[in-house]
């Protein structure tokens, strides 16, 4: 265990804890926008940011989602310098993404009503690789992924055609930080909707009480995980 | 080839190598770097050749294709040796009159001789010649001696006498120390002390520890770490190799970018060679140390000379960069220690094991020490490759050795470090070169690329050059570089068409210290460079295009207008010259009339024009 202290109160944490879980651990707010517990920490959003201060009294700033904590560290959350970069962060974002209402309210909390920048409409995507390490890390298919460089940078499937490494299962839409990607099932079919376009898979239906329950490609890729034969999945959970 | 199991048998194949080479034997050096080749030295190599073979010399002269020389404006470069004779402008049309005149009579070909534009005299050898005179060549010292593509060339200077030192005679922990004494900083860019990164990879947890080599330059401009793989490629393998028994490492990778082709192939072929004579592989010089080496080319992405975007490339992933608060030296390369070095600090090393870190120190200032490379381009008068001693002032290099300013005009300003680098203003040419001194003023160092601007550049215009290639070069990753270099852009885009407001010089520097502050990597980090300098420096220049909506520099074309004199006499040139057909003559002898409405301020007319009558405004 480390100890290191935040905006002045003392923790400790055991090593290899980035500052950031330790801040949400004991409810101190830092703003982010590409941190989540199911992915690795990735660092491209930059709101995480933090003004430290090691043992030997080197000063610096650091995004807190990447740092490890370490022997007599002095975080500070908050200060004006912190502050006003993470207001011209989000002043770049409310430009690129207008209507995102999660990144419009962050704004808010962050003091910011406007952007001094000429409006864009990327959708709501805000290309934090939320989406792109859970579907490589969480579920293992790697079917979305950046495609393009820079300023071109988007998210999105194999020459923006190519679905089949897709099982369908949403987890980008639920990891989504601001519902850029969303998931809605209509009797037999499962829409995924993109920045880019919707994507349609089909639903399986449930043997017994007749309830389109998961995607056919879904089940597919659960059996061949698990070892259970498909047959196992006829049926759906409440009803096996 | 025999492998050399000792380092007695290395010395041997050197003596050997020196007995059988006729010291008096003349030898006809042609430079072969990339600047040369591009001015025809493969034909003068050829008719060279075609020549002496007619005149039953060819086995009385020897023809050699030398690596880089730096003098690349005045290419081909030819050397006779041994008396030394330099010519320069070479073509293969005068190959019969060299042969004949110098190789045969022994008298100097005079118009192939460099001539001064300001000295009178004659420069007949290499080191008389202004541009050379006050360079201080280390890592170039024998780039125009030696023919990259043969390793014995190497040998026969001195090479590999330092691996074979550091092996014999040193042990790991020494060597760091001797380089740490040294005072070695690192070529790339950073700046980062060699000998300490070296140690931190020696001391990290691991068996399997790579050393890498950068070769990704990729700045506008810059062109010193291809000159010196394609030029001597050994000089940059030996250092690796010395490197890597230092640290500890089993493995390296050379890291060039795939439109080096002659960097790939002199690169590829030094490790075979190498691997031959045993200096590279197992049980090196047979003293039982084990060093491999491999060939990587890379994309050509900008960012891939970033290091741990480098590292990404090598592992076959995306080449985007990531947090380095765990350094390479613990996880780099597939989580292993790795010490990742540029081509120029490699080629450092072989130099400070050979001549000790105490001759190296006593070159350069306080904090910076030794040489440094630089790729001299822009407006000067001799663009091309110099090699200068740390301290040196910017006024010596761009005055005494780039011979100054083209057509005589006003030095405006000169950027160092590349895009990444700042503006640096005609009040601080006295600056001396040296790493803490470059950033003070709000530059850098960088990889060496050293542009020029004269009295024709539009400041605000340069700014927003190097912004587009940040912009188009940026890998997207991090929100601040990605967007916020956009935005920079888009602002220099409208003050440069006279939209801009006041408000956007604040908004720019507001931009460019959130990115200073909070890129993920050192290239976004410096990105806003250019732009900040230039407001610090230039400020009256960006005033000019927003409140008075002009380019100082007539450069911006959206807030110059060509105009006729009254004095135009009508000779008509410029009417057949003009692609928009905006210029109409009215009446014989009277000035013509230009339609600024057609008008797409091409500057046709300002080129074709002999007396003088097109002004712009």
């Amino acid at each position: 265990m480390v100890k290191l202290t935040i905006d002045g109160k003392q923790f400790e944490a055991a090593e290899g804890t980035m500052v950031l879980d330790v801040a949400r651990t004991h409810n101190i707010y830092i703003p982010t926008l590409c941190d989540h517990e199911s992915v690795t920490p990735y660092g491209a959003c930059r709101l995480c940011m933090v003004e430290i201060t090691t043992k030997s009294g080197r000063k610096n700033l650091v995004t807190s989602c990447l740092y490890p904590v370490e022997e007599g560290l002095a975080v500070q959350t908050n200060t004006e310098k912190v502050s006003a970069y993470r207001k011209m962060l989000i002043q770049l974002l409310m430009a690129r993404c207008p209507d995102s209402d999660v990144v419009k309210d962050l704004g808010k909390k962050l003091g910011v009503e406007s952007t001094p920048f000429p409006l864009e409409d990327h959708h709501k995507c805000i290309l934090c690789a939320l989406c792109t390490r859970a579907c490589a890390e969480v579920v293992g298919v790697s079917a979305i992924s950046f495609v393009n460089r820079g300023v071109e940078r988007e998210m999105g499937i194999p020459f923006f055609d190519n679905k089949d490494a897709c099982i369908a299962c949403g987890s980008c839409a639920y990891i989504c930080p601001t519902g850029a990607i969303t998931i809605e099932d209509k009797n037999d079919t499962r829409f995924i909707h993109q920045p880019w376009d919707d994507m349609k898979f089909k639903m399986a239906k449930c043997k017994v009480c007749g309830r389109y329950w998961a995607p056919v490609k879904q089940i597919e890729y659960m059996a061949q995980k698990s070892g259970q034969p498909l047959e196992f999945f006829d049926k759906c959970p409440d009803c096996r | 080839m025999k492998k050399l199991s000792s380092l007695m048998e290395l010395e041997e194949l050197r003596k050997s190598i020196i007995k059988n080479r006729d010291p008096k034997k003349t030898i006809v050096s042609v430079c072969g770097g990339t600047g040369c080749t591009a001015l025809g030295s493969g034909e003068v190599i050829k008719a060279l050749r075609e020549e002496l073979k007619k005149r039953g010399l060819e086995d009385k002269i020897d023809v050699k294709v030398s690596g880089c020389r730096g003098f690349c404006q005045h290419g081909a470069l030819v050397t006779i040796e041994p008396q030394g004779i330099f010519y320069q402008r070479v073509r293969a049309k005068d190959v019969a009159e060299l042969v004949e005149t110098t190789l045969l009579n022994g008298k100097t070909v005079d118009h192939l001789l460099y001539r001064d534009p300001v000295l009178t005299g004659q420069f007949i050898h290499e080191h008389e010649v202004p541009f050379y005179a006050k360079q201080k060549r280390l890592v170039l010292a024998n780039s125009s001696q030696i023919d990259p593509k043969v390793i014995d060339d190497y040998i026969f200077f001195g090479g590999y006498s330092a691996l074979a030192k550091a092996l014999s005679t040193m042990k790991p922990e020494g060597i760091i120390e001797e380089i740490k004494a040294s005072g070695l900083r690192g070529r790339g860019g950073g700046g980062f002390a060699t000998g300490r990164k070296w140690e931190s990879t020696r001391k990290a947890k691991g068996d399997l520890k790579y050393v890498i080599c950068n070769c990704d330059e990729g700045d506008p401009g810059a062109f010193m770490d291809r000159s010196l793989m394609e030029g001597n490629p050994h000089s940059i393998l030996e250092g690796m190799i010395i490197g890597a028994f230092a640290i500890g490492a089993q493995e390296g990778y050379i890291y060039v970018r795939h439109e080096y082709p002659l960097a790939v192939e002199n690169a590829t072929l030094a490790l075979k060679q190498a691997e031959e004579y045993g200096l590279l592989g197992d049980n090196i010089l047979g003293s039982g140390f084990n060093f491999h080496v491999k060939v990587s080319r890379g994309g050509g992405a900008f960012v891939c000379g970033e290091s741990t975007a480098l590292m990404a490339s090598l592992e076959g992933k995306v080449g985007e960069p990531r947090a380095k608060y765990v350094h390479t030296s613990d996880s780099g390369l597939w989580g292993k220690p790795s010490n990742l070095n540029n081509v120029e600090t490699w080629a450092n090393v072989p130099i400070i094991i050979n001549n000790g870190a105490k001759w190296f120190s006593a070159i350069g200032t306080a904090g910076s020490k030794g040489t440094k490379i630089f790729s001299l381009v822009g407006k000067v008068r001799n663009t091309g490759l110099v090699e200068v001693p740390m301290g040196i002032s910017l006024k010596e290099i761009i005055y005494d050795i780039g011979g100054g300013i083209q057509g005589n005009r006003k030095f405006k300003a000169v950027q160092t470090g590349g895009p990444s680098g700042g503006c640096i203003p005609e009040s601080m040419l006295n600056l001396p070169v040296d790493f803490d001194e470059l950033t003070r003023v709000g530059s850098m160092m960088g990889s060496g690329a050293m542009i020029v601007m004269d009295e024709k550049n539009c400041m605000v215009d340069i700014a927003k050059y190097f912004v587009n290639f940040l912009q188009s070069e940026s890998c997207g990753k991090c929100l601040p570089c990605r967007e916020g270099v956009k935005r920079m852009h888009e602002i220099l885009t409208r003050i440069t068409e006279g939209n801009g407001k006041m408000e956007d010089i604040d908004l720019l520097e507001q931009i460019g210290t959130t990115l200073n502050a909070t890129a993920l990597c050192g290239l976004g980090q410096t990105a806003p460079n250019p732009v900040l300098s230039t407001i610090r420096y230039f400020r009256d220049e960006y005033v000019a295009h927003i409140r008075d909506k002009k380019c100082p520099a007539k450069v911006c074309k959206a807030l110059i207008t060509y105009n006729i004199s009254e004095k135009c006499p009508n000779c008509g040139l410029c009417i057949k010259a003009c692609p928009q057909g905006a210029i109409t003559p009215v009446e014989k002898k009277k000035p013509v009339v230009l339609d600024q409405a057609k008008c797409i301020k091409c500057g046709s007319c300002l080129d074709v024009c002999k007396l003088q009558m097109v002004e712009v405004k």
